[in-house]
């Protein structure tokens, strides 16, 4: 379990993160999105125990970030969104070094090992030199690293970042794994429908404050309160403004003249929806199409970061 | 002390070094510097000799030119090997995720430093068959040799540990080492041009016949080639010692100061290796 309470870091007058306050449960999979800058690195150093945070804190599994630092580093398996390896060291050699830094007796490392790099498809490159590993397999053997201790918690920031369609295919794949092993992982990416299919709850983080958190299916629905209508006519495009303005849940009302359309934000329920509709149709405007404009999850993350409150 | 023995970072440290063909290159020139300095030596002094042998005396001559230049040497290699030990692991993005491992800052920085060392001290011994040479011209006993050996492991560690501090302090390995060097040129040159030029001042200024001022004596126990010229040549540190009027031994002088330095460098690179937790 992750507890962070009014997490603050300040570097001189930037603020990088804001109170920033979060309870993730164990086992669960929450997705950390935000575009570059938000916070969300320097929230995972902060509870990778790299650095200090300016004000609050943070708890993994009980044990305080700042004062339990030692724990803190049994609980987590890091893996940051920057990394190099040895180049002189083979994959197994990397692996073993990590282990040993565990305190992992070397007979315990010799049966652990050839499982992870079963579990991250890398058994055939076992004794490949890591330098000379591609870029997916690096991070496949990263993530190994950071499961060599079998942590409760995974913090994996950006793990997919710069691995081509397949790769990523075979990064979520192994991320599924690990959550039927009831790990509690936390993820970063700055692509919202990348982290949607593998996250139970998401938290979208703006300028180093969390501005949404829930399901992703709560996340759309809290923006879906307000959703874009766009609307065709065959004629009276000036009849059909003056009476769409006249509805109270209308708003930020455009039209186009050369495509006869106009397209408003809608705040009622989708009763009051079809209620407008009927009216309009009462109306007898001349109507060719009502149609809402679907919004994805890019869209969501647009608009969420655009600075717009949810409900 | 098991731990300690098969510690992963000195592991790993031992591993990357002495895969690299650098290493084996390191320790070709270094030989090949020293032996032709030997044999340059021992020709030029054969052919200048009327009788065309080398004598015993001139052996001893030798024997200080090369532990001379072997600290030298020493000096030169020991910045290049420390003082990028911690920063290039940040450099390589490779330091984070060793800080998150549950392995003490103490075991990651001691590990570092013998890891350096220990690289010096291999080229030390494999220099010890140039230094049988010397041996068979006489002139020069075993404890010699044991005492230039213990010297030069002091020194190494002591500017291994300030390579460490830097390497640890500084982001950039190129700032790091620049710093390093610097410090190393001020404590193996600058300060015997300060014991020089203090003494002549004390001379020339202030009392002909040599006076008290304990300032030279503090700058020469601060420089290693003095105090090991000093074990050749004694009358330099009994000229040092009258002209400042302090009569304790040099070389105990130089192995405490040199102490302090080494344990100050070492503690200040544990606790500045991870950011303080406790003050944001």
């Amino acid at each position: 379990m992750i507890e962070i309470m009014e997490l603050t870091k300040r570097y001189g007058k930037f603020t990088a993160l804001d109170s920033l306050s979060l309870q993730i449960e164990k086992g669960t999979v929450f997705g950390f999105v935000g575009q570059n800058g938000a916070g969300k690195s320097t929230t995972f150093s902060i509870l990778a125990t790299l650095l200090a945070p300016t004000s609050g804190t943070a708890y993994i599994n009980g044990y305080n970030v700042q004062k339990d630092t030692k724990m803190v580093r049994r609980q987590i398996g890091y893996m940051p969104d920057f990394f190099g390896v040895y180049d002189q060291l083979k994959a197994d050699e990397y692996l073993h070094f990590y282990g040993a830094s565990y305190g992992i007796p070397l007979v315990e490392r010799q049966k652990l090992i050839p499982q992870l790099l079963d579990l991250v498809n890398l058994t055939h490159k076992r004794d490949s030199y890591v330098d000379l590993l591609s870029r997916g397999m690096k991070q496949r053997l990263c993530l190994a690293r950071s499961l060599i201790h079998d942590p409760e918690v995974l913090i994996l920031d950006e793990p997919a970042s710069g691995l081509d369609p397949r790769a990523r295919v075979e990064m979520r794949e192994i991320l599924k794994e690990l959550k039927s092993m009831g790990k509690t992982i936390l993820i970063s990416s700055h692509i919202l429908p990348e982290l949607a299919e593998m996250c139970d709850t998401l938290g979208i983080i703006d300028g180093g404050k969390l501005v949404a958190e829930g399901s992703v299916s709560d996340i759309q629905a809290k923006l879906q309160g307000e959703k874009m209508i766009i609307v065709k006519m065959m004629e009276g495009l000036e009849q059909a403004i003056a009476f769409f303005e006249d509805d109270p849940y209308v708003s930020k009302l455009i039209h186009r003249e050369e495509e006869n359309s106009l397209q408003f934000i809608y705040r009622g329920s989708s009763e009051e929806q079809t209620v407008l509709l009927k009216k309009a149709i009462l109306h007898q405007l001349p109507i060719i199409s009502f149609s809402e404009v679907e919004t994805n999850l890019e869209d969501v993350f647009m608009e969420i970061t655009r600075g717009v409150e949810l409900a | 002390m098991k731990n300690f023995v098969v510690n992963p970072v000195l592991n790993k440290e031992f591993k990357l070094r002495f895969r690299t063909f650098k290493s084996f290159l390191g320790i070709l020139f270094y030989l090949l510097a020293l032996a032709i300095l030997i044999i340059g030596f021992v020709f030029i002094e054969s052919m200048t000799n009327s009788q065309g042998y080398f004598k015993p005396d001139q052996s001893r001559e030798m024997f200080m030119i090369l532990s001379v230049l072997q600290l030298a040497l020493i000096l030169f290699i020991t910045p290049g090997l420390t003082a990028g030990v911690i920063s290039s692991e940040r450099e390589r993005q490779t330091l984070n995720i060793m800080l998150t491992t549950t392995q003490s800052s103490t075991s990651i920085i001691v590990s570092k430093l013998l890891s350096s060392i220990s690289f010096l001290l291999l080229l030390i011994i494999a220099s010890l068959p140039l230094y049988s040479i010397v041996f068979l011209f006489g002139g020069i006993s075993p404890g010699q040799l044991l005492t230039m050996i213990g010297f030069y492991t002091f020194t190494i560690i002591t500017f291994g540990s300030i390579g460490v501090l830097f390497s640890t302090l500084i982001r950039k390995t190129i700032v790091s080492m620049v710093t390093t060097y610097g410090v190393t040129l001020f404590l193996a040159g600058g300060t015997a041009f300060l014991t020089l030029i203090l003494m002549q001042l004390d001379r020339g200024f202030y009392n002909p016949a040599g006076g008290n001022n304990p300032f030279p004596y503090f700058t020469a126990m601060l420089n290693p080639p003095i105090v090991l010229l000093g074990t050749f040549q004694p009358e330099i540190i009994k000229e040092i010692q009258r002209g400042t009027g302090i009569e304790f031994p040099l070389w105990i002088s130089f192995l405490i100061s040199y102490t302090v330095i080494f344990l100050g460098a070492l503690l200040l690179s544990i606790k500045m290796l991870r950011p303080n937790m406790k003050k944001g």
